[in-house]
């Protein structure tokens, strides 16, 4: 039965689910446990915004706290993983893959390859990605881009709590490394989102809103302030489709390419700075595979080249908004060759 | 003149899930002379298209709702009225209600949408169903294959205003038990009989469409009491074509371009197939269980050579109870020919032009037979 829950809960229903199904799922990362001391106390923790809690309660050892040492615990599961656990492994912060790189993009994402397919490498790390959260530059960066670049790794980016819990299945069934980016403001977001266990395809767009006249492509926590906007400039008479990529790699082309054959314009919203983002990459995908059908050049929505400002006021400019959004569409609306 | 005479035409409520509804196009002009059940204006709604049908007859004095309103259950589309009473007047009327109509709250009207189903233990199942209405009557509709109870959107609500009206989701669909035991036809109306004896239902109109029909074909043979009158639209159980192309399209495929196809086959008109029916069939389909358990009803009731297995037209003389078969001459999954030589207790309905999902494409032609 469908019922509503948070894109928080949806996760933690997500684990639980396939915890019980599946014993070779495990979880490891800061504070997924409990922080210090005995039962009561260590299980009140569930990580830093309590993502995992009430799961140590359930199944004891398999979730695991581990030092503050990104590059030995991500390591560590990248081993496992290749040895038969499925872990989950949980990178508080997308901003901290510095410190653990080397052990997802130039280890995980190479194994099947270089053991001529052998080997397989089922790992989902689940990380906290975004801005508007107050959390200054190295807590608030939207680096989904960087991993998507990455041929071996499978990026997604779930928008809501029906989508968060379908792809975290699929993700933890999933025999590949995957990079799992959940946005921090949405973990209070609501849904309806069924009790059963269900699985949603990786790439596959899902079409959150149908229209004629302009494609807004986007995805993660902005497929909402896309949403906002549409609904804004559809009293105007503008006609917004708006296409939720759920996962950047694998990516559905075929989803874009239809719909802007279809509209004739492109506006792309990302989270990200703008510079080798998925606004350019999509960008580049429809101008020379859909040349032919556009009429105005492309739109892009982004962060400016700066870091995330720690001063509200700034963040919250920093951030694309609805508002800057419709100006976009706007722009591609008026464009007269 | 009174106020009594003008009649407000309002976005109707297509099944429980229904909070609002899109204005596609009126289909008669302002002046119209409607009869009960004319084609008035085309709605969209998240779930599936339809042609809202005049409930009042009278003359169209106004359309409120432009093209594209997106609009809540219970807002004024319309407004019909005798040419007696003057334009001012149907503004005055429009005024007022406009000024009187509260929209639902989005919320609550959700809390009132999964308030309206419930649920039971029967046969060792976890059955979801939903029941409109409080009439003495009982009518219990049984869908067909990979269907729920949401292919009742257009049947339940109407057959409630005299009945009470359950619509269950079979196992292994909707959000029913996926975990099959008995996937057979007999199996699946064991357990209809044990969600009948779970509701305390002593007897009931039985109405089954696609494989719900042999469904409700075979509780009427194992246990006529529980059956008062039976129904059976496009219905399996009465002759051994089938296409299978379908059934098994269906169970295999993941694709959201395929399965608007596979959908498409259900109608005569494929329009009415739009992209969130296209979801939720597939949303259905992820879920843990499903494919298996479609896989395993579907052997349940087709054989290795991609016909019928189980087929009670030759039965059908013994049955006690009055029994209706509809069949819309476009059927593609299903050929309406298994309606033609039944003997002669069965009372055959073809209706012209339209596909497998008759209830839901010829609504109030399906709802005036059950009905009577």
């Amino acid at each position: 039965m469908a019922r509503k829950i948070t894109y928080q809960q949806a996760i933690n229903e997500a684990l639980d689910q396939e915890m019980a199904r599946d014993k070779s799922v495990i979880i490891m990362g800061e504070d997924v446990a409990g922080g210090s001391g005995g039962d009561g106390e260590m299980d009140a923790w569930g990580g830093v915004l309590g993502v995992t809690k009430g799961l140590w309660g359930k199944y004891g050892d398999r979730v695991m706290d581990t030092p503050i040492s990104e590059a030995g615990y991500v390591g560590a599961a990248v081993g496992a993983a290749t040895a038969g656990l499925r872990p989950v492994c949980e990178l508080m912060f997308i901003d901290f893959m510095g410190v653990c790189f080397d052990q997802i993009y130039n280890q995980a994402a190479k194994f099947r390859y270089m053991f001529g397919g052998k080997a397989e490498t089922p790992i989902v790390i689940r990380t906290m990605y975004g801005a508007g959260f107050r959390a200054a530059a190295q807590h608030s960066q939207c680096l989904y881009n960087m991993f998507t670049a990455v041929p071996g790794l499978k990026v997604v980016i779930p928008s809501s709590p029906y989508d968060v819990k379908g792809l975290l299945i699929q993700a933890m069934r999933d025999n590949d490394p995957v990079i799992f980016c959940e946005h921090k403001v949405l973990y209070t977001l609501e849904g309806d989102v069924p009790e059963e266990s269900y699985t949603i395809p990786f790439g596959e767009a899902n079409i959150v809103r149908e229209g004629n006249d302009v494609t807004i492509v986007t995805v993660g926590r902005m497929v909402h302030q896309a949403i906002e906007a549409a609904a804004t400039l559809a009293k105007e008479g503008v006609s917004c489709e708006v296409i939720d990529l759920r996962t950047t790699s694998p990516l559905d082309e075929e989803t874009i390419l239809e719909s802007v054959e279809n509209t004739g314009r492109l506006v792309v919203v990302d989270e990200s700075t703008p510079r080798c983002s998925i606004a350019t990459d999509i960008s580049a995908i429809v101008a020379q595979k859909a040349f032919g059908s556009l009429e105005a050049p492309i739109e892009m929505v982004t962060a400016p080249h700066t870091p995330v400002p720690f001063n509200g006021t700034l963040e919250d400019q920093y951030v694309p908004s609805p508002g800057k959004i419709a100006d976009a569409v706007k722009i591609v609306m008026g464009y007269k060759a | 003149m009174s106020e009594s005479q003008i009649v407000a035409m309002t976005m109707p409520k297509w099944g429980l899930s229904m909070t609002e509804g899109k204005v596609m196009e009126w289909l008669v002009e302002e002046g119209t002379d409607l009869s009960l059940g004319d084609d008035v204006l085309d709605i969209e709604t998240e779930k599936i298209a339809n042609t809202f049908e005049a409930l009042d007859a009278g003359i169209l004095r106004r359309q409120v709702a432009d093209p594209e309103d997106v609009l809540p259950v219970g807002a004024l589309l319309g407004v019909i009225a005798p040419l007696e009473i003057t334009e001012d007047e149907v503004d005055a009327f429009i005024v007022t209600f406009l000024a009187n109509y509260v929209p639902p709250e989005p919320e609550e009207e959700q809390e009132e949408g999964s308030g309206g189903y419930e649920e039971l233990e029967a046969n060792g199942y976890h059955l979801r169903y939903s029941k409109m209405g409080t009439g003495d009557k009982v009518i219990l509709l049984v869908h067909g294959f990979g269907g729920d109870a949401d292919r009742w959107l257009f049947t339940q609500q109407p057959l409630s205003s005299n009945a009470t009206v359950y619509a269950l989701d079979l196992p292994g669909h909707g959000q029913s038990t996926k975990n099959i035991q008995d996937g057979s036809v007999e199996g699946l109306a064991k357990t209809v009989i044990a969600f009948m004896k779970a509701l305390d239902i002593g007897s009931a109109q039985l109405v089954g469409h696609s494989l719900g029909g042999a469904i409700a074909l075979k509780i009427a043979l194992i246990e006529p009491a529980l059956v008062s009158r039976l129904d059976l639209i496009a219905s399996a159980g009465l002759g051994p074509e089938i296409n299978n192309e379908y059934i098994q399209g269906f169970i295999s495929t993941d694709s959201r371009k395929e399965m608007k196809k596979l959908l498409q086959k259900l109608v005569a008109d494929p329009d009415l197939v739009n992209r969130s029916l296209v979801n939720d069939m597939l949303q259905f389909k992820r879920t843990d269980g499903v494919n298996a358990a479609l896989k395993t009803i579907s052997t349940g009731f087709i054989g290795a050579d991609g016909s019928q297995s189980d087929i009670m037209k030759e039965e059908l003389h013994q049955l006690p109870m009055p029994v209706r078969v509809i069949w819309g001459t476009k059927d593609e999954i299903i050929p309406s020919a298994h309606a033609e030589a039944l003997p002669p207790n069965v009372e055959v309905n073809f209706l012209d032009g339209y596909g497998h999902l008759v209830q839901l494409e010829a609504a109030s032609e399906v709802n005036a037979l059950l009905a009577s």
